[in-house]
C-alpha cells in the first residue's frame, strides 16, 4: 500500500499536480481550504495497521490510516493510552491525521501535546521518496528532530505514511471537581496556584461562572488534593461524559454560528477584553494557556489581543453566515518575514513542486 | 603572494573587525589564550580556531555573527563545553563563538511556573534561581553543576529523571536566536504553541547547526514535597533488564530508573561512597517522587514488583542525604572512569529496552576482543546505555581499540532497532555511524533542513549530518577492515 502511495506522489511530482492528503476528513474545516477546488485526494486510509506494539516499551507504532479509535481500544486493552488525549472530531480520525493536525485534548498543559511524544515517523516526501526519521526509542538526538516537526505540519511537507508515538500507563485513579460561582480572573489566579503546586491535576476546563479540575494519578494523591481543594466530585460517568464532551467539541458552548477562535496564551495573562471587552463567550482549558473565544470582532483585534498577551490566535471554525462572506482572514496567525522564509525554504527543501496540500497552512506553502 | 600568506591576511583582518565590535579581552587569538576552547568533552579532538569570541550581550553575538558571515568564515558555537560528542569542537577555519559571557537568570515568574534566561547560564543554576518559589527545571544532566542551557537546548539534553518529566524538548517554551542571515528569531514562546511549523521542535537538538541562541525560556515546575529512591540488588544483568520491564509494565514509570552492573559500581563505589551492593551483579536505582502518601503507595508497589522479578535485595532511602548518596554515585560515573584509567570513552546508544541483555552480553565479548574493560552505566528507563570503554590515549593501540570498540557498539544498537545517540548528540564522534543509521536519502533531506536555516553552511559545518562521500569512504574503508574509525580533522 505505501507503495501505491509512493507511486501516485511520484506521479503527481513528475505531472506537475497537486495532492490534498486526507484520511478520514473529519478535520477538513481546520486551516485554510487548500487551493484548487478540485485537487485529487490522496487518501490515506488504505495504508493502516498497527506495525509494533510492546506494552513494556512504553511505544506504539501505527500506519497513518489506522483508526484513531482502534488504536486507543488496543492501548487501553493494556492500560495505556495517547497522552495527550488528542480530539477526534468524529468516527473517522486516524492517527496520521491527529499527528499531521497537532492538535491535543485537556490532558495537553500536564501531560505535554502530541508533538512531545512523537518518536519516529516516516514520510513521503514530494519527490515520493519513502524516508524514515526518529526512531522506536524514547531518547534519540541523531539528526535533526524532522519527526516532530511533522506534527501540525498539515501536510505540506509530505505524507507521515508511519508513525512511533510514546504511550503512557493510564492513572490507576481520577477524580473531577466542580467549583460553582468562580468568575474568571478567580478561576485563572488558582489555576495558576495550582500549578505551581505538586497536585495532581490533569485537566481544568473554566465557563460560566463555573471551573472543573480534573485530577490523575495514585489514589492515595488524588485523596490529598480533594481534601485539600474541596469542590463537588462528579459522578465517573458524568466526568467521563464532561470531559469527551469538552475533547471533541460538543459541548453546548460549541454549537452555534459565530466564528470560533482558538487563543493560545501564556496562562498567567488576565481575562482577555480587547476593543473594550470581548463578547462574554469564553471557555478556558490547559491551566488557562488556552482560551476559546466566541466571536465575530474583526481579526485584527482578536490578534492582536492575542499577541499582546504574549501569545496567538487560530481562526479555528469559521461560522457559517461569515463563511458566505467575501474576503476572508486567514486562519493561522501570520508569520514574522524571518520565520516565513524559513518556512519557505523547507517547504521547497520537502516538497520542491508543491505537490502536498497547498495553501493548507498558509497561503503560498 | 603565498597562500600562507593570504591566509594570515586575511586572519588578520577578521580579528581587526572582531576587535572592533568586542570589548578588549573578548577576541582571543593566541594558541595559548585559546587552549582552553580547543576540545568539548570529548578530548579526542583537539584543533584551535582561527578566532575565539566571548560576545556579551544578543547586540555583540549578532554583529559577530554579521562579520562571519560576510567574511565566509565558520562559527562555531559552544556553550560550557562539557558535551561529549564534539559538537563544539573548533574550526580550524572557523570562529569559535562562546556564550560563557551571556550568563543572566533574567526573570524568573513562578506564578507562569518560567524561568527567562541567557544561553550561558547553568542548568542547575536555574533550579537554584526557582527553588524559593517551590519550583525546578526538570531536565538534569549528570553534567548540569557546569553544563549551560544554551548548550542543552543545542543537545535536547536528558537526565536521570527523564522518562517522567522529559528532555529538554519537553521543557522548553521558547528560544530566541540569532541566524546566518543575521536576524533574531523568536521560535516557540510564551504560550504552550505557535502558529506554523514547529520549528523550536527542530531548533533544539539541531547541535548549534541551525541558529545561536541568545535566549531561552524555561518551565518550571513544582518540586515534589518527597522523593525515596530504592536500591534493588540482582545476581544477573538479564535478571534486571527484565524487571526494568516488569516496572513499566506494571504502570510505574518512576521518577528516574538507572541500571549499573557491577564493574560500574564497584569503580564508583571508592570514589562515591554512595553505599551500593558491591556484591550484586547489577544493581537499578528506582525513585519515586510526589505526595508522602503517594511516594508510600508507590514504593510499596515498586518493591513489590522487584522482589517478583528476581531482585535479591532492596534497600530504600531512609533520608534524603542517603537518596542524594545513591543518586552521587551514579551521577559520579563518568568521574570515576576518569579516576581509574588514563582515559574513557562514553557511548551514548539507545536500544528497546527488550534488548538489553542481548546488548550487554556483546558488550561483554568484545571486552574480550579488545582486551578493554568497559563498565555499563544505564539509563534503563528509556533504553539509553553508557558503556564507559577504559583506554590509555597515549598509547595508539589503545586508542584505535577504544575507538573500533565503540563504533561496534553503536552499530550493533541501529541493528537492534536503536540510535547511534540518545542524547549526547552526533557532534563529530558518531558521525561515521550516522551513515549506517541513515541511509542516503534520509541525510539529504537533513541537509535541506540545514539549507532552510543556514544556506551556506556555515554554523557549525561538518557536524552531526555525514556528506554522501564521507559515507563512501566509511564503508570502503570497512570493507578494508581499516581499525580507524576516526580518520584526521582536516577531512571535517
Amino acid at each position: 500500500m505505501a507503495d501505491a502511495l509512493m507511486e501516485q506522489v511520484r506521479a503527481a511530482f513528475e505531472g506537475g499536480q497537486r495532492l490534498h492528503i486526507r484520511g478520514g476528513g473529519t478535520k477538513d474545516w481546520y486551516g485554510e481550504a487548500p487551493t484548487g477546488g478540485t485537487t485529487p485526494v490522496l487518501d490515506t486510509r488504505g495504508h493502516a495497521g498497527i506495525v509494533a506494539y510492546d506494552p513494556s516499551e512504553l511505544v506504539v507504532t501505527a500506519r497513518c490510516g489506522t483508526p484513531l479509535a482502534e488504536l486507543e481500544v488496543t492501548l487501553a486493552a493494556n492500560g495505556q493510552m495517547l497522552a495527550c488525549e488528542p480530539p477526534h472530531f468524529g468516527p473517522g480520525a486516524t492517527i496520521g491525521g491527529c499527528v499531521a493536525a497537532g492538535l491535543s485534548g485537556p490532558r495537553r498543559a500536564s501531560a505535554g501535546s502530541i508533538r512531545d511524544f512523537v518518536l519516529g515517523a516516516k514520510l513521503l516526501n514530494g519527490r515520493g521518496q519513502h524516508l524514515a526519521f526518529g526512531g522506536q526509542v524514547i531518547k534519540n538526538v541523531a539528526g535533526y528532530d524532522v519527526s516532530r516537526l511533522l506534527a501540525g505540519s498539515l501536510g505540506i511537507l509530505g505524507v507521515i505514511t508511519e508513525v512511533s508515538l510514546k504511550v503512557v500507563p493510564m492513572p490507576v485513579a481520577e477524580a473531577t471537581l466542580r467549583f460553582d460561582g468562580i468568575a474568571q480572573h478567580e478561576a485563572l489566579e488558582r489555576l495558576n496556584r495550582w500549578a505551581g503546586q505538586p497536585l495532581p491535576v490533569s485537566a481544568s476546563a473554566w465557563a460560566d461562572d463555573t471551573l472543573h479540575l480534573r485530577l490523575s494519578g495514585a489514589a492515595a494523591a488524588i485523596r490529598a488534593a480533594r481534601h485539600a481543594l474541596g469542590g463537588d466530585p462528579l459522578d465517573a460517568a458524568d466526568a467521563a461524559a464532561f470531559w469527551r464532551e469538552l475533547r471533541e467539541q460538543s459541548a453546548p458552548f460549541f454549537a452555534g454560528d459565530q466564528p470560533l477562535w482558538r487563543m493560545s496564551v501564556p496562562s498567567a495573562v488576565p481575562p482577555l477584553e480587547p476593543d473594550g471587552g470581548l463578547p462574554a463567550a469564553q471557555l478556558l482549558e490547559w491551566g488557562g494557556a488556552l482560551r476559546w473565544v466566541r466571536s465575530a470582532q474583526p481579526a485584527d483585534v482578536l490578534r492582536a489581543a492575542a499577541r499582546e498577551a504574549g501569545g496567538h490566535a487560530t481562526l479555528f471554525r469559521r461560522g457559517r453566515s461569515a463563511a458566505a462572506q467575501g474576503a476572508q482572514p486567514g486562519c493561522f496567525a501570520p508569520l514574522e518575514p524571518a520565520l516565513l522564509r524559513i518556512h519557505q525554504r523547507l517547504k521547497a527543501e520537502f516538497d520542491p513542486a508543491g505537490v502536498f496540500n497547498h495553501g493548507r497552512l498558509y497561503p503560498g506553502l | 603572494m603565498d597562500t600562507m600568506t593570504a591566509d594570515a591576511i586575511a586572519r588578520e583582518a577578521l580579528l581587526s573587525r572582531l576587535r572592533a565590535l568586542l570589548p578588549a579581552g573578548s577576541v582571543l587569538h593566541t594558541d595559548e589564550a585559546q587552549r582552553p576552547y580547543e576540545c568539548d568533552g570529548l578530548t579526542l579532538f583537539r584543533q584551535l580556531p582561527l578566532a575565539t569570541v566571548l560576545p556579551s550581550t544578543e547586540a555583540e553575538l549578532l554583529a559577530v555573527v554579521q562579520v562571519c558571515r560576510e567574511s565566509k568564515v565558520p562559527i562555531v558555537p559552544r556553550g560550557a563545553g562539557t558535551g561529549l560528542s564534539g559538537g563544539a569542537t573548533p574550526h580550524a577555519q572557523g570562529v569559535l563563538l562562546s556564550t560563557a559571557k551571556m550568563s543572566a537568570i533574567l526573570a524568573i515568574d513562578p506564578v507562569a511556573r518560567t524561568a527567562r534566561v541567557q544561553p550561558g547560564v547553568r542548568n542547575l543554576a536555574i533550579s537554584e534561581a526557582a527553588a524559593k518559589h517551590g519550583l525546578y527545571y526538570a531536565p538534569d544532566p549528570s553534567s548540569q553543576i557546569a553544563c549551560s542551557i544554551g548548550g542543552n537546548v543545542a543537545e535536547n539534553s536528558g537526565g536521570v529523571h527523564c522518562l517522567k518529566y522529559g528532555l529538554t524538548v519537553h521543557n522548553v517554551l521558547r528560544v530566541r536566536a540569532v541566524t546566518i542571515d543575521g536576524e533574531v528569531v523568536e521560535f516557540g514562546g510564551g504560550a504552550l504553541d505557535s502558529p506554523g511549523l514547529d520549528l523550536l521542535a527542530v531548533l533544539i537538538g539541531s547541535e548549534g547547526m541551525l541558529a545561536i541562541t541568545t535566549e531561552v525560556t524555561v518551565k518550571l515546575i513544582p518540586r515534589p514535597q518527597l522523593a525515596r529512591c530504592i536500591m534493588a540488588s540482582f545476581g544477573d544483568v538479564g535478571v534486571a533488564g527484565d524487571a526494568v520491564a516488569a516496572l513499566i509494565a506494571a504502570g510505574i514509570i518512576p521518577a528516574g530508573l538507572e541500571m549499573m552492573d557491577q564493574p560500574a559500581t564497584r569503580m564508583v563505589e571508592p570514589f562515591a561512597n554512595a553505599g551500593y551492593d558491591l556484591d550484586a551483579a547489577a544493581i537499578l536505582l528506582c525513585e519515586a517522587d510526589g505526595t508522602p502518601e503517594e511516594v508510600e503507595e508507590e514504593i510499596a508497589h515498586m518493591s513489590e514488583v522487584l522482589r517478583a522479578a528476581g531482585a535479591t535485595g532492596l534497600r530504600v532511602s531512609a533520608s534524603e542525604s542517603e537518596r542524594l548518596r545513591f543518586w552521587a554515585g551514579r551521577k559520579n560515573a563518568f568521574p570515576a572512569a576518569g579516576r581509574v584509567s588514563p582515559d574513557y570513552y562514553c557511548m551514548d546508544g539507545t536500544i528497546p529496552r527488550r534488548r538489553l541483555g542481548e546488548m550487554l552480553r556483546a558488550i561483554q565479548q568484545m571486552e574480550a576482543k579488545y582486551d578493554m574493560r568497559c563498565p555499563n552505566v544505564f539509563h534503563a528507563g528509556d533504553g539509553n546505555l553508557h558503556p564507559l570503554i577504559l583506554f590509555d590515549a597515549n598509547d595508539p593501540s589503545s586508542l584505535a581499540r577504544a575507538e573500533a570498540f565503540g563504533a561496534d557498539i553503536l552499530e550493533l544498537c541501529v541493528r537492534l532497532g536503536g540510535t547511534v545517540t540518545g542524547e549526547h548528540g552526533v557532534g563529530i564522534e558518531k558521525i561515521n555511524q550516522m551513515c549506517v543509521q541513515f541511509p542516503a536519502d534520509e541525510r539529504e533531506q537533513f541537509f535541506g533542513v540545514k539549507r532552510a536555516f543556514d544556506p551556506h553552511g556555515l554554523l557549525n559545518p561538518g557536524k552531526c549530518i555525514p556528506t554522501l562521500h564521507r559515507c563512501a569512504e566509511y564503508g570502503r574503508m570497512k570493507v578494508h577492515g581499516g581499525a580507524l574509525p576516526h580518520p584526521g580533522l582536516d577531512r571535517f
